[in-house]
C-alpha cells in the first residue's frame, strides 16, 4: 500500500509539529534586550522619595533587577524564593516597585518581608516600558558592565534559581 | 422573577458601557486618529490577540499614551516603531518583518502552493491518455446499431 505511505508521513509531520506547538508558551515572549545594555533610569525609592537610585550605581556589580507590585498576586507566590535569594547573600537584589501607591507598596513589604536592597518607585510604568515589562513579576540579571544577561517572565522558581539564576551569576561574578 | 429580572436589570451595569474602545484624549481629534491607527498595527502583549488599540489593559493604554507623547513630540511612524521593538521585539509588530528568521512565516504558503501545483502535474502527466480510437470490431458493431434502430419501425 505504497500510495498510503508519503499521507501517512505528512500527516504525522503535522501532528508532531502540532505537538511541540502545544507544548510551547506564548507568553515567553524572547526579550530582544538580552546582551543590550541595561536602558537608564534615575527613579525615587520606594522608602525615601527624596534619594534616587539609577543602574549607574550599579556598574561592576552583578545585580539582579526585580519588578514587582502589591496588586501583582504572582509575587506573591515568588515572594518565599526571593527572600530565600536574599538570605543566601548570592546575588543583591533590587526591587523596581511597578504602578503601585507607595503606601501600598511599603505596606506590602512590611507584612510579606523586604528582600530587596532598596526598591525603586515607578509609578507610571516608564522604566517597564523601557525594560519591555508586560508580566509582572519579571527578572533581570545584569553583568558588570550593566548588560542585561537573563530576562524572566513571570515568577521565579526555586528550579529556576538553581539551575539558571545562581550559575550565570557565578559565571558572571568570576569574569 | 420577573421583579428580580427588573432588579438586576437596573443594578447590573450595562453591558456597552465596557465595549467602548478606550476614551481617546479628544484634545486633538487628528492626532488621536494617528495615534490609533499606529496603535492597530501593535499587539499588546498581555491579551495577545489584541492590538494596542482595541485592548484596555492598562499596559495597551500607557503604550498608547507612549505613542501619543511621541507623536507630539514629532516623532515619525517608523521611529515609535523602532522604539516598540527594540523593548518588546518583533512580536510587538502585527506584520512581521521580512528576514531571516521569518522567510518560512512569509514565503511557507507560496511554498505549500507550489508543492501542490508539482503534484498536481506530475498527477496529470502520469495518468494514461484516454483511449480514443476504436477497433474494427469495434466499428463494426456501432454500425450495426446505428444501421438496426434506423431500420426499427416506430
Amino acid at each position: 500500500m505504497n500510495r498510503f505511505v508519503l499521507p501517512l508521513a505528512i500527516f504525522a509531520a503535522l501532528i508532531a509539529l502540532l505537538a511541540v506547538g502545544l507544548t510551547l508558551n506564548p507568553r515567553e515572549v524572547p526579550s530582544p534586550l538580552i546582551g543590550k545594555p541595561a536602558p537608564h533610569f534615575e527613579l525615587p525609592q520606594l522608602d525615601q522619595a527624596a534619594k534616587t537610585f539609577t543602574e549607574k550605581d550599579m556598574v561592576g556589580r552583578v545585580w539582579m533587577l526585580n519588578v514587582w507590585a502589591s496588586w501583582c498576586v504572582t509575587c506573591r507566590e515568588e515572594h518565599p524564593v526571593l527572600l530565600g535569594l536574599a538570605k543566601s547573600g548570592a546575588v543583591p537584589l533590587y526591587g523596581l516597585n511597578y504602578k503601585d501607591k507607595r503606601e501600598d507598596g511599603l505596606a506590602w513589604l512590611k507584612s510579606m518581608g523586604d528582600p530587596y536592597q532598596l526598591s525603586i518607585h515607578d509609578v507610571e510604568g516608564k522604566v517597564g516600558i523601557d525594560y519591555g515589562v508586560y508580566g509582572v513579576p519579571e527578572t533581570y540579571v545584569i553583568d558588570k558592565r550593566g548588560v542585561i544577561r537573563y530576562k524572566r517572565i513571570g515568577a521565579l522558581t526555586p528550579e529556576i534559581v538553581r539551575d539558571k539564576v545562581l550559575p550565570l551569576v557565578q559565571e558572571l561574578g568570576r569574569g | 422573577m420577573a421583579r428580580l429580572l427588573a432588579f438586576l436589570l437596573v443594578v447590573s451595569p450595562a453591558p456597552w458601557a465596557h465595549a467602548k474602545e478606550a476614551a481617546p484624549a479628544a484634545a486633538d481629534p487628528a492626532l488621536e486618529q494617528k495615534v490609533m491607527a499606529l496603535a492597530a498595527e501593535l499587539r499588546c502583549l498581555v491579551c495577545q490577540n489584541q492590538t494596542i488599540a482595541d485592548s484596555t489593559a492598562p499596559l495597551a493604554e500607557d503604550l498608547r499614551n507612549q505613542v501619543r507623547e511621541k507623536m507630539r513630540q514629532g516623532a515619525s511612524d517608523s521611529e515609535i516603531i523602532d522604539f516598540m521593538v527594540a523593548r518588546y521585539g518583533d512580536f510587538v509588530l502585527y506584520r512581521p518583518p521580512v528576514k531571516a528568521t521569518t522567510l518560512l512565516l512569509w514565503f511557507g504558503p507560496l511554498l505549500l502552493v507550489v508543492a501542490g501545483l508539482l503534484v498536481l502535474l506530475r498527477r496529470l502527466r502520469r495518468r494514461p491518455p484516454p483511449e480514443l480510437e476504436l477497433t474494427t470490431a469495434e466499428r463494426e458493431r456501432a454500425r450495426k446499431l446505428l444501421t438496426e434502430s434506423e431500420a426499427e419501425p416506430r
